[in-house]
């Protein structure tokens, strides 16, 4: 297992530099002045060459590199011009917002999608195969800041379920305690059930928008590997051997369905990160992605560039995570590594 | 039913087209009538299609009312027979921007992906045919734009580029480019060494023509699929971009950002500025998505579900 996990691991480290030679040639190389950028609008000829020479951008490009790779060993992304904040510090205080509403979603997607992708497989051809089907379609249809400005006018202006879309908690409510940053697991854990309703009141929307478009794709290959799985001559002989078909289905099918599910799970989060932007800015919720959009905005780039580093660097880790994972529900992978 | 392995789907068995059999225009033709005929959902995508494609040529000289000119006496008023979508906060007709809107973001779609279909194709097809450094380097490439999640990457490379429409479609492009490039090359790798490949090097024909005789041409029908298939993405990524301020700039017309001005008063009740864009828009993606699967249908009746 640790060997598998060792290998794994080597594997990831050519991922990174490209991601890291990637991000450095979007601030360096591409065309447009990144001191001026830097400078901004109204600096003068004398301040831009300044700047230049500050930053090193008058260093030949692999002196620049290394000392780019350098500030990235510290944890230094560069200031962000509209906060006057390190990036890190920034990307830091607002990384749990984006991870609780990411992972929100994705807990109430599979919670939707593994019984509905199961159910379907098993009585094919009826009603909820067809319900599938639809749900497949349409959640890649549906661009993502849509569904949410839907939901919104439906569950707060004409409903008046649901708490105005500002963010993660009402001005009225206070912040519990930080301990994960995570707002509904941090009021549970410090027994403020109050906090716990405002921010579970104020999430509900924006997740279940994530959950509607990472709904499809784990629909769709659950369905697909379950339909596989039960055809497999390993069911048809536990059917023979007289087991009830909640033990086939449950114990026999689902487990070895699960794992291309997984497999998928890494494209889900490709699709999840970027969404995510979208969501924030539509429910103006203080994660990183909106953090983002603020910059893009400001045409302030150190923030843009840190987003766009650490989203692909989380992204390699949980590729790494998921892959694991694997590992761990399935003892062949196990064996092989 | 499955895109995760359509991608990876490799015919087992490769012939060259049967010219010989019936002229292929016609046969065509009554293929695609048939499957019209048999999926009414496929012949609605074509019919969708053909609606969009006449919004993108003749949409400007159409609309009741200038998509530009504002109107402040009628402003943000609801969807009446004067104006069917409504008008926006500026008073200016929704019916005729969502229309006009059409031709920017067809435009950016087809163009994101006739560029990557040239730029992800060619390195795909050198990719299965040369093999070797030519292969690691494509794959490598391919790879690292993988580690990124697609969208975070658009957002970054539409940042570094500049804030221009011909920015969206390079990120829109580079993107997709992985699906292209191992498309391409897959297809391409099992047709290296197919009999009618080999007849043809025999007959000394160079590499270059080979490729571009024997392998390209054959390729085409998939990549055609490949094509109608990220259409949908295409125009989704495009949108959601202008959606963030990226790209587009107001007031001119187009599905994203018309959708991010209408979002601020979705909060106060006036539905119909984002509504009517953001349907336009999921139509467009609903199109494109069936018409993928109408097109794979034509062309490779063996996957058909």
């Amino acid at each position: 297992m640790l060997r598998m996990i060792g290998a794994r691991l080597m594997t990831t480290v050519p991922s990174v530099i490209g991601v890291i030679i990637v991000t450095f040639l979007l601030t360096r190389v591409l065309p447009g002045n990144t001191a001026a950028y830097f400078a901004g609008p109204a600096a003068t000829p004398q301040a831009i060459a300044e700047i230049r020479s500050k930053l090193g951008l008058d260093q030949p490009l692999p002196v620049q590199f290394v000392s780019y790779v350098g500030a990235l060993a510290k944890g230094d992304l560069g200031q962000s011009l509209t906060t006057g904040q390190p990036v890190t510090a920034d990307l830091a205080a607002r990384l749990p917002a984006s991870a609780e509403l990411t992972l929100a979603g994705l807990l109430l997607a599979m919670a939707v999608a593994l019984p509905l992708g199961v159910l379907a497989a098993v009585r094919q051809g009826s009603w909820i195969d067809h319900l599938c089907r639809v749900v497949a379609t349409a959640g890649v249809s549906l661009p993502v800041f849509f569904t949410g400005l839907l939901l919104v006018y439906v569950f707060y202006f004409q409903l008046g379920w649901s708490p105005a879309p500002l963010g993660r908690l009402d001005v009225f409510a206070s912040e519990p305690p930080r301990i994960t940053g995570l707002f509904l697991v941090d009021s549970l854990v410090s027994g403020n059930f109050e906090t716990f309703r405002a921010a579970l009141s104020q999430i509900i929307l924006p997740a279940v928008t994530l959950a509607i478009f990472s709904l499809a794709p784990i629909t769709r290959m659950t369905r697909a590997s379950m339909l596989a799985v039960l055809g497999a001559d390993f069911v048809r002989t536990a059917r023979a051997a007289g087991l009830t078909s909640s033990k086939v289905i449950g114990t026999y099918a689902f487990r070895n369905a699960m794992l291309p599910v997984i497999t998928t799970l890494g494209m889900v989060f490709s699709f999840l990160l970027g969404a995510n932007v979208l969501v924030e800015k539509v429910f103006a919720w203080p994660g990183v992605g909106s953090y983002a959009v603020e910059a893009l905005i400001a045409s302030d780039y150190a923030p843009i560039q840190g987003f766009v580093l650490t989203m692909a660097i989380l992204y390699v880790v949980l590729n790494l995570m998921i892959d694991v994972l694997y590992g761990v529900i399935d003892p062949r992978v196990r064996l092989e590594g | 039913m499955n895109d995760m392995t359509k991608a990876d789907h490799v015919p087992a068995e490769v012939a060259p087209p049967l010219r010989f059999d019936a002229p292929p225009s016609t046969s065509l033709w009554a293929h695609a009538r048939h499957i019209v005929s048999e999926n009414p959902v496929t012949g609605l995508a074509f019919g969708l299609f053909a609606l969009i494609v006449l919004a993108a040529l003749f949409g400007p000289s159409l609309v009741p009312y200038d998509p530009l000119t504002s109107n402040t006496n009628a402003a943000l008023q609801a969807p009446s027979a004067a104006h069917w979508f409504g008008t926006d906060q500026l008073g200016r007709d929704i019916f005729s921007r969502v229309v006009v809107a059409t031709r920017l973001d067809f435009t950016i779609a087809i163009a994101s992906v006739a560029l990557v279909f040239l730029l992800g194709g060619l390195a795909g097809v050198s990719a299965g045919f040369y093999g070797g450094w030519v292969d690691k380097i494509v794959g490598r490439i391919a790879d690292t734009i993988m580690a990124f999640p697609l969208f975070v990457l658009a957002m970054g490379i539409v940042a570094a580029l500049g804030n221009s429409v011909t920015n969206i479609v390079i990120a829109t492009a580079i993107i997709n480019f992985p699906l292209y490039a191992r498309v391409a090359r897959a297809e391409a790798n099992v047709r290296r060494e197919a009999g009618f490949v080999q007849a043809a090097r025999l007959s000394g024909n160079s590499d270059w023509r080979l490729l571009m005789t024997q392998i390209v041409p054959n390729i085409m029908p998939i990549m055609a699929v490949q094509m109608s298939l990220t259409m949908g993405y295409a125009i989704l990524n495009a949108a959601g971009l202008s959606f963030i301020g990226l790209g587009v700039r107001p007031p001119t017309p187009e599905w994203g950002i018309m959708v991010a001005e209408g979002a601020s008063f979705i909060v106060s009740g006036e539905w119909w500025i984002a509504l009517f864009p953001g349907l336009a828009l999921m139509i467009a993606v609903f199109c494109f998505n069936l018409l993928g699967d109408g097109v794979r249908d034509l062309v490779d009746p063996q996957r058909r579900n």
